[in-house]
C-alpha cells in the first residue's frame, strides 16, 4: 500500500534530524502544525502524540468514538455501520479492510497497544517516536516473543478461504 | 495452521483462582453462568432474593455494570452482597465509567471480598443509556484492561510499576460477539483476548446457530477453544416487541429472520412460551458444537424462568 511507502519514507527522512527534533523545542511546533494539517487532512488525525497508523491499517483509530486501540467493540451493526454513529462505517470495520491491504504492517493489528498517554494529546508524534516517548512504560506490556506469536495469526486463518 | 503458541503456557502459568468457576470449568463439567438483573433501589434484599434463584444452579452470576449505559445499583456493590452470602458473583467492569486508576483499584477492592470471576468489557456507549450526556471514559478498552489485570495478578505491580503487595487470586474473562462484523476478525480477536489474558469467554446473545458454528470451526482450526474456555450467550425472548427492541434499539444483538417470524407468528399470549422453547433449542445446539464448555444465560427481567430453561434443556441435575 502506498501509504506503506509514505510512512516508511517519512521515518527516513526525519531520522537524521532526531537530534533538532527535541520534545517541546521550536521544531517540535513546527512538527506539530505539519502533522495537524498533514494528517488532519488525510486521516482526521486527533494528534494524540503517539501515532499507531501503520499499525491499524493506515485508519485513525482515534476516530473510533469509544478510542478503542485493540479492534472493533461488539456493537457494529449488520451494514458495518458505528453503534454510536449510526451514519458512519465501524472505524474498525476500516482498519481491518485497510490491514488486509497492508502487506509489510498490516499484522501488526494483532499487537496489544497499550492505554493511550493521554500526556501527549496534542504533542508530536513522530518526535515522540523518534525519541521513543511514546512507548515508554514502567511495566513491560507486550514482549517481543508474544508479537511475533500472535502476527501470523492475522494472515494465516485468511489464506485458508 | 493450528495456533501453536509461545502463549501456550497461558493456562499453565495462571496460578489457581480459587474461582468456583473456573474448578467446574477445568474439571469438563458443562458450567452455566446466567446475569443478575440489577435493582433500582437500595435494598439488599433485591439483590438476594434474585441471587437466590439462581445460585442454585449456576456456577456463577454475573453482576452487570451499568449494562446499556443505564444506571442500577453498581456490579462492584453487588458482588459485595453476594460474596457476603457465599453465592460466586462474576464481577463485570466496562471501561465506560471509569478511568485506569479507578479501575485498579476496583480490581483490588473486588478481589478482596473475594470475588474470584472478571469479566473485563468495553461497555455500551452512554448514548445508548438513559443519561446520553454523561462523559464516556473509555480510558482503556477492553484488551488494555484484561492485560493490565493479567499484569496485576501475575506480575504483582499496577501499571505504574508499584508493587502489589499481595496475591491477586483472579479468573480473567472476556467478551465476544461472533455475530456482527467484520466475521473474520472475530476470531483473530479472539486470539488477542486470550494473548490479554482472557481465561473464560461469555459471548454475546446467540440466536444465529449457524453464524456461530462457523465462528467455532475457525476458532477450532486456530487452536483456541484448548486455550480458554467459551460459554455461549443465550437467553429468552419475552415478546415480539421485546425481540424487535432487541434486534434494533441494542447494539450487537442479531436476531435472524426465521425466529423473528417463528414468535411473530404465535399468539401473543404464548410468546413468551415460545421464546423459552427457542431458547431451549438453542442451547441444546450449541452444546453440541466442540470447544462449547457451557452457556452464559440472559433473561432480562424474567430470572424465574432461568430455572425452567435449564431444567427443560437437560442440565439438571446439577451438582
Amino acid at each position: 500500500m502506498v501509504l506503506e511507502w509514505i510512512y516508511d519514507l517519512t521515518y527516513a527522512l526525519l531520522k537524521p534530524f532526531k537530534k533538532f527534533l527535541k520534545p517541546n523545542s521550536f521544531a517540535e511546533k513546527a512538527m506539530i502544525s505539519i502533522e495537524k494539517v498533514g494528517k488532519g487532512v488525510v486521516f482526521d488525525c486527533q494528534m494524540c502524540g503517539q501515532c499507531i497508523l501503520h499499525s491499524t491499517g493506515m485508519v485513525c483509530s482515534m476516530n473510533c468514538p469509544k478510542n478503542l486501540r485493540n479492534g472493533p467493540c461488539g456493537g457494529v451493526r449488520l451494514n458495518g455501520h458505528c453503534e454510536v454513529k449510526p451514519e458512519q462505517t465501524c472505524v474498525w470495520v476500516k482498519i481491518y479492510e485497510g490491514s488486509l491491504a497492508s502487506p509489510k504492517y498490516g499484522s501488526e493489528i494483532m499487537w496489544i497497544q497499550p492505554p493511550v498517554d493521554r500526556t501527549l494529546q496534542d504533542s508530536s508524534s513522530w518526535v515522540n517516536l523518534l525519541h521513543g516517548i511514546d512507548q515508554k512504560m514502567k511495566t513491560v506490556w507486550q514482549t517481543q516473543d508474544e508479537k511475533d506469536a500472535l502476527e501470523p495469526i492475522f494472515r494465516g486463518s485468511n489464506e485458508k478461504e | 495452521m493450528l495456533w501453536n503458541l509461545s502463549l501456550e503456557g497461558q493456562m499453565k502459568k495462571n496460578k489457581s483462582s480459587m474461582s468456583q468457576l473456573e474448578q467446574v470449568l477445568k474439571s469438563g463439567r458443562f458450567a452455566i453462568t446466567s446475569e443478575l438483573n440489577p435493582p433500582d433501589s437500595a435494598d439488599p434484599e433485591d439483590v438476594n432474593r434474585a441471587a437466590m434463584i439462581l445460585a442454585g444452579f449456576c456456577d456463577g452470576i454475573n453482576a452487570v455494570d451499568a449494562s446499556g449505559a443505564n444506571c442500577h445499583m453498581s456490579s462492584m456493590s453487588i458482588c459485595a452482597l453476594l460474596t457476603r452470602v457465599g453465592y460466586e458473583p462474576v464481577y463485570q467492569i466496562s471501561c465506560r465509567d471509569r478511568n485506569r486508576i479507578a479501575i485498579q483499584g476496583d480490581i483490588l477492592g473486588a478481589a478482596a471480598m473475594g470475588v474470584r470471576n472478571l469479566l473485563c468489557i468495553t461497555g455500551d456507549d452512554v448514548s445508548a443509556g438513559d443519561q446520553p450526556g454523561a462523559k464516556p471514559v473509555f480510558d482503556f478498552d477492553s484488551i488494555q484492561l484484561l492485560r493490565t489485570a493479567q499484569m496485576m495478578r501475575d506480575e504483582r505491580v499496577f501499571l505504574s510499576g508499584r508493587k502489589i503487595t499481595s496475591e491477586l487470586p483472579l479468573f480473567l474473562g472476556a467478551a465476544a460477539n461472533p455475530f456482527v462484523l467484520p466475521y473474520d476478525w472475530r476470531p483473530k480477536r479472539l486470539a488477542k483476548k486470550i494473548a490479554a489474558g482472557a481465561q473464560f469467554i461469555q459471548t454475546q446473545y446467540c440466536f444465529d446457530v449457524e453464524r456461530f458454528r462457523e465462528y467455532m470451526r475457525q476458532v477450532r482450526d486456530m487452536g483456541l477453544h484448548e486455550q480458554v474456555y467459551i460459554l455461549v450467550g443465550v437467553g429468552p425472548l419475552r415478546s415480539y416487541r421485546a425481540a424487535n427492541f432487541m434486534r434494533t434499539k441494542v447494539p450487537g444483538i442479531v436476531i435472524p429472520d426465521e425466529i423473528m417470524d417463528r414468535v411473530k407468528k404465535t399468539p401473543k399470549e404464548r410468546q413468551q412460551a415460545e421464546g423459552k422453547k427457542i431458547c431451549v433449542e438453542i442451547i441444546q445446539q450449541v452444546r453440541e458444537i466442540e470447544g462449547v464448555a457451557g452457556v452464559h444465560i440472559m433473561a432480562y427481567r424474567q430470572e424465574e424462568l432461568v430455572t425452567e430453561i435449564v431444567q427443560e434443556a437437560g442440565l439438571l441435575p446439577r451438582r
